[in-house]
């Protein structure tokens, strides 16, 4: 079993769910990344998902686009970011997924990319903008280099369709909470347990709900039906505040969301 | 060929979210392409509504003075002004019958969001136009036009405030509002079926241009020029003529400043093989794969990738790329308002600058130039740049 699976079954086994935050590498630069991942290591994060930054984020909201930018800024690379994962692999055993879109893996060299993500010690990525039509090659390089390829479901996702992502995924299903970008919400429409119910029918896999969890009471009115959330842009709007790891309006928050997952 | 490539280069790259709405749109295009009621609509309207077929035109003045024998392809006297209103009208027609009751589009000069604009308010559907701040601020006659004709024009703040940045918008309102919503994209770009189907809306002109040039002529022409933005215009013109090998075909971008300043929109001089925007095709980036900035006299030219098919047809070396910079697109500009008549759009005056400078070793051929737009929406840009 992938690494990711197992930590979402012992999590399971124990009742509690997986608390995923997704940050932005290099936001604003790498040296602040690696305090915020520790920070989220130490306080109960069970994996971190670890944004590359992209000029053209089509399918992130106004929140996670400011952080990209920031980190283009600081002119965060792809080799900075891989020893980021390293040296954070050295003293946690926090799990490490990337999230990013494909120009900037393609123009590093997809072989390349995952041959040195797979040595830094990532254990998944999600590749927004390619979907399992376009993964067969990459999901076979992926998987020689011990990594899961993450794939999406949304609610507009059918049961033909999830036949098809299913060949792909591996580590965990990030269910889509509603047609849209990333970015935080008040409400979460319910009518997506339905739709999550269905696809649990026909996957094996762990399934973790992102986009828009912004509050605990989200996590507690979702937290049956899910194996794990994602927190991003809440997160991050937060972070962007201070950048400042002992700010007590982000630790109390992260807190709070790590209490809605654990218990 | 893997389904959706042109050899290796288009495919499908977008968030799942958009996947289903893709092969909603690919089921329907080719259902109703196919359709003859669909058929008959459309070109009940391209001949009544946008005015075709549209002239060759000899354009007399020009071939004399250059020794070629030039002819132009008068898209410039389609309604609204340029080739963009076939496909608005196709794809709008398409909506229609896909039960979409709200369209969405980019448009970088206006164009594109002029044609979109216009097709809604004939065909009665609610129309929200993404533009660039930057863009609205320098094409305002645009954002006017497109605001009688009912469309909503949001302006889009985020990273260059320009036509890629009005893209990522659409796209991200189409993943919101995908249930009701379709998204007209204004070029042979993007994911399958886009290239595909956006072709089929304007080959029209090649069609035309092939069947007239026959009568006039009684032959192919030698040469068939167009200027190349995302690339509809010409992919329009010289798809009918691909598979005529003894016809040249010449695609020309933009030049900007010239190649060597890196202000340009020259993909195929500047530019590498990316993923962007949902397809893979030549992309303008940097080393990181992050997409630069471009830059060109003519807003339709100015974005940093081009249609894939236009990608596989370089490789291939079917069609010829090259590019033409600002100096020269100005004085093809005011040579051909001057000797012609006609005030070409600055995209179009590409085309037109590539005939002139290469004029001697075109001496006598027989050549059509697609002259895809009217240049009245450029007089701000041209004001002051008038040779004396």
């Amino acid at each position: 079993m992938n690494e990711i699976t197992r930590i979402f079954r012992q999590l399971n086994k124990h009742g509690k769910k997986a608390l995923i935050p997704y940050i932005t590498a290099g936001d604003p630069s790498i040296e602040k990344t690696y305090e915020l991942m520790q920070f989220l290591a130490e306080n109960g994060a069970d994996i971190i998902e670890l944004g590359i930054p992209f000029s053209d984020p089509m399918a992130d909201g106004e929140v996670v686009q400011r952080a990209m930018e920031r980190s283009l800024k600081a002119g965060t690379t792809l080799q900075a970011i891989f020893s980021l994962v390293e040296r954070f692999q050295e003293r946690y055993k926090t799990p490490i997924i990337l999230m990013g879109y494909l120009n900037p893996i393609y123009a590093y060299g997809v072989e390349r990319f995952v041959a040195e993500a797979g040595r830094a010690g990532v254990k998944g990525l999600i590749t927004v903008d390619m979907p399992p039509e376009e993964a067969r090659e990459f999901c076979a390089l992926l998987k020689r280099h011990g990594m899961a390829g993450i794939f999406l479901a949304t609610p507009v996702t059918d049961q033909e369709r999830i036949q098809v992502i299913k060949r792909f995924a591996r580590g965990f299903l990030y269910f889509v909470s509603v047609t849209g970008v990333t970015g935080e919400r008040d409400k979460i429409p319910p009518e997506i347990n339905k739709k999550i119910a269905e696809i649990k029918a026909l996957v094996k896999l762990p399934i973790a709900l992102g986009f828009g969890i912004s509050h605990p009471r989200i996590i507690e009115e979702f937290y049956p039906y899910l194996d794990g959330f994602v927190v991003g842009s809440a997160l991050i709007r937060r972070w962007e505040v201070t950048f400042d790891v002992k700010d007590a309006e982000l630790v109390n928050f992260f807190r709070g969301m790590v209490h809605a997952c654990h218990g | 060929m893997k389904k959706g490539y042109y050899g290796r280069f288009g495919g499908i790259f977008v968030p799942e979210t958009l996947m289903p709405s893709i092969y909603e749109l690919e089921a329907a295009f080719f259902r109703w392409w196919k359709d003859r009621g669909f058929r008959e609509e459309f070109n009940g309207y391209l001949k009544d509504y946008v005015g075709r077929p549209t002239p060759l035109y000899y354009a007399a003045n020009l071939s004399q003075r250059f020794q070629v024998k030039l002819y132009l392809k008068r898209e410039d006297l389609c309604h609204t002004g340029a080739h963009k209103i076939m496909n608005a009208l196709g794809q709008a027609l398409l909506a229609r019958r896909m039960g979409k009751t709200r369209i969405i589009a980019e448009t970088g000069a206006g164009q594109h969001g002029v044609a979109v604009a216009t097709a809604c308010a004939l065909l009665g559907l609610t129309c929200c136009i993404y533009m660039g701040v930057d863009d609205v601020e320098r094409q305002k006659v645009n954002v006017t036009r497109m605001e009688m004709l009912g469309a909503e024009v949001v302006g889009v703040k985020a990273g260059t405030k320009t036509l890629k940045d009005a893209i990522n918008e659409a796209l991200r309102d189409w993943v919101t509002n995908v249930k009701t919503t379709h998204y007209i994209l204004g070029t042979v770009f993007g994911p399958y079926p886009y290239p595909e189907m956006v072709k089929a809306f304007v080959s029209v002109i090649g069609r035309e241009a092939q069947r007239q040039i026959w009568q006039k002529e009684g032959r192919l022409p030698e040469v068939v020029v167009a200027c190349v933005g995302g690339g509809s215009n010409a992919m329009g013109i010289f798809y009918p003529f691909v598979s005529k090998k003894e016809v040249r075909l010449v695609g020309v971008e933009a030049g900007g400043e010239g190649i060597a300043t890196g202000r340009h929109a020259a993909r195929f001089q500047g530019g590498k093989v990316g993923v962007f925007q949902g397809t893979k095709s030549y992309v303008l980036q940097d080393e990181k794969g992050q997409i630069v900035d471009t830059y060109s006299i003519a807003p339709g030219l100015d974005y940093a990738s081009v249609g894939p098919e236009h990608s596989f047809l370089m490789e291939s070396g079917r069609v010829e790329y090259t590019y033409a910079t600002d100096d020269e697109v100005l004085s093809a500009f005011f040579l051909t308002s001057k000797e012609e008549g006609i005030i070409p759009a600055l995209e179009s005056s590409h085309a037109l600058a590539y005939v002139i400078k290469n004029s001697h070793a075109l001496r006598h051929k027989l050549i059509i130039v697609n002259l895809s737009g009217r240049g009245d929406k450029d007089i701000d840009a041209v004001r002051g740049r008038m040779p004396i």
